[in-house]
């Protein structure tokens, strides 16, 4: 029971929600800084044939964007259904998980069994099969873990640890030959993207933002926990399995496009709560992707074109999420 | 009405509630009173379907609670749990606001958003309207939940223990709301009390319960005695009279 001993006379607290309105506003500065980011992402330091340069880059820059929003998105609606604010996907080892079954099934297929297949039954395989183990690993965990952070965070660390060690131990066993069919790496790459995958990632990560964009006011009503989803009509259970299946497609979309992103989500997903400080999916789920957009793209054209990319990106954002996340877990563990 | 048949309940191996069979009459309040888990909250919880029945049979008016649309039990019935944590870094009015789910799913209307200004007026929550809940002090958290369930605006409310954390006036102020909603608008209120002063002062039906069964029944006057203090509390406590109702001396 807290103690009560200042029904009045407490000090006014600092107004931490915005005028109405200002969210909207707020949304569209992001969408503006995005475009401002792209242009020189699609212009600077090209030499000569726009007219290989445009969709080259283009395609990129697509995949970068598709990237942000899949991470952004499924950190967004873990964090939902976890009820945290420190937890995403990628620290719970979904992006590890996709690695070991891309890795799994080289082993057993063979590098040139594998390559023989199209792209794109891997990827949806693949896909499939990450839907099905997260489902089994963390739709029980929900229940009944969701409110021990701590518990979570070491779940998180032991799963992800598991599926790294048994991906090397798999890909010691493989051919050396075979080893270089595994496109996935161990690090995220935004550099050379592989947009062999660019439309099917589309497709298939534009239908789960619809679903995700379709939950919102069902997850705003999750998120204010079991009971009190319940008191409201809707049932916390179905939405939770609903969301993991989305982040689990989600995921699968961005480790292909790029390999496994580590602390991008959690450091976008905590800058677009600043930015647009909010209850409702409905300004978060904009403002969280638009955010990964700038980050990603912004990022990319400093590190690739004003650089000259001493520094690869991903270095960056993970020193940086990496920050966020200690900060996020000692303040977490404090309270 | 809400008709309880034969509703058992365990949580893993211990049983908490035994064959339980009750009905609780359309209209006024009912205060549910007895010792610390006899399972009052776990009988409301049943109510409320925030725990599945395992064993019987609970229906609200024409509604099987399990069996129905659980949103249109959400427009009939509201509960407040006991501990009730729903996300601390919502305001005030955002909290309330949720009450107003059930009918909009999401894209509040004018008259959501006045029932939403009611009930923080109701409540006196206007110059807290857009504090975090977490700035506020104890008491005041549990208005603005009482104040959420009241916007909710259902036939039926379950409230686990409201006076928790209020002080006197908080207190009085919400079982005198609470008794003008049952006698001018028709409202069925549940209510865990533990407090058997306030239950016997504002309370038309007077349920107790012993070790997950129902002990009495009925109305105050009848049930508050000091035999039922020391068989459904194990206490001795001296039970007077003021204007005809009975008062525990504690
Ligand atoms: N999650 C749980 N797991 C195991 N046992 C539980 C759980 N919740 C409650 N119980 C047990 O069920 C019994 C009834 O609990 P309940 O919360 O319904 O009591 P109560 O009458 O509301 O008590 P109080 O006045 O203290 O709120 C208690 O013996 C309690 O220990
Ligand atoms: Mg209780």
């Amino acid at each position: 029971m807290p103690s009560d001993l200042s029904l009045t006379g407490a000090a006014p607290a600092p107004l931490r929600r915005l005028l109405p309105g200002q969210n909207a506003r707020r949304l569209a500065l992001l969408a503006l800084l995005l475009a401002v980011s792209a242009a020189p992402y699609m212009t600077l330091g090209s030499r000569g044939n726009w007219g290989f340069v445009l969709p080259f880059r283009g395609a990129k820059l697509a995949a970068l964007v598709l990237v942000g929003m899949a991470v952004s998105t499924s950190t967004v609606l873990f964090q939902t259904i976890t009820r945290n604010r420190i937890l995403t996907p990628s620290i719970m080892g979904f992006d590890a998980l996709y690695v070991m079954i891309l890795t799994g099934a080289v082993y057993l297929l063979g590098g040139h069994g594998v390559m023989r297949l199209p792209p794109t039954g891997i990827f949806v395989v693949n896909a499939g099969l990450l839907v099905l183990a997260s489902l089994a690993l963390f739709g029980t965990l929900l229940g009944r873990a969701g409110h021990d952070l701590m518990r979570m965070v070491l779940t998180g660390i032991i799963f992800g640890t598991l599926f790294r060690s048994l991906t090397s131990f798999l890909q010691r066993m493989i051919d050396p030959n075979e080893f270089a069919v595994i496109q996935v790496g161990s690090y995220a790459r935004f550099t050379q993207i592989d947009t062999d995958l660019l439309a099917i990632s589309a497709v298939v990560l534009l239908a789960a933002m619809a679903a995700a964009w379709a939950m919102r006011h069902r997850l705003d009503v999750i998120a204010l926990g079991h009971d009190a989803a319940i008191n409201l009509g809707e049932d916390p259970r179905r939405g939770q399995i609903q969301a993991l299946v989305l982040i689990a497609v989600m995921v699968s979309v961005s480790t292909a496009l790029v390999g496994p992103v580590a602390f991008l989500g959690l450091l976008v997903v905590s800058l677009a709560r600043l930015i647009t400080p909010t209850p409702y999916h409905g300004v978060l789920l904009p403002s969280a992707g638009l955010t990964a957009g700038i980050v990603l793209v912004g990022g990319q054209t400093l590190m690739e074109r004003v650089l000259a990319l001493s520094t690869p990106l991903p270095v960056i954002i993970d020193l940086a999420g990496g920050l966020v996340f200690l900060i996020l877990l000692l303040k977490g563990l404090r309270r | 009405m809400i008709r309880i048949e034969n509703v058992s309940f365990a949580h893993g191996a211990a049983p908490v509630l035994h064959d339980i069979s009750l009905d609780i009459p359309r209209g006024g309040i009912t205060a549910l009173v007895g010792a610390n888990g006899a399972g009052k909250s776990t009988l409301l919880s049943l109510i409320a379907r925030l725990a599945p029945l395992q064993g019987g049979r609970i229906v609200v008016d024409d509604l099987e609670v399990g069996a129905c649309r659980s949103d249109e039990l959400a427009r009939k019935l509201a509960i407040l749990p006991q501990t009730a944590d729903a996300a601390p870094r919502l305001t005030v009015r955002e909290l309330v606001g949720f009450g107003r789910y059930p009918y909009h799913k999401g894209r509040p209307g004018r008259d959501d958003h006045a029932k939403v200004e009611a009930a923080i007026a109701a409540f006196e929550l206007g110059a807290l309207a857009d504090r975090p809940l977490d700035t506020l002090s104890g008491g005041q958290r549990q208005r603005a939940q009482v104040a959420m369930t009241y916007a909710q605006d259902t036939d039926y409310v379950l409230l686990d223990e409201p006076l928790n954390n209020l002080d006197i006036a908080g207190s009085r102020a919400l079982m005198q709301l609470l008794q003008h909603l049952a006698r001018e608008h028709g409202r069925t209120i549940v209510v865990v009390l533990h407090d058997l002063n306030y239950a016997s002062a504002y309370a038309d039906h007077l349920v107790t319960m012993r070790a997950g069964r129902i002990a009495e029944a009925g109305h105050p006057t009848e049930v508050v005695t000091a035999d039922m203090l020391r068989d459904t509390f194990g206490t001795e406590a001296g039970v007077h009279h003021v204007n005809g109702a009975p008062v525990v001396l504690v």
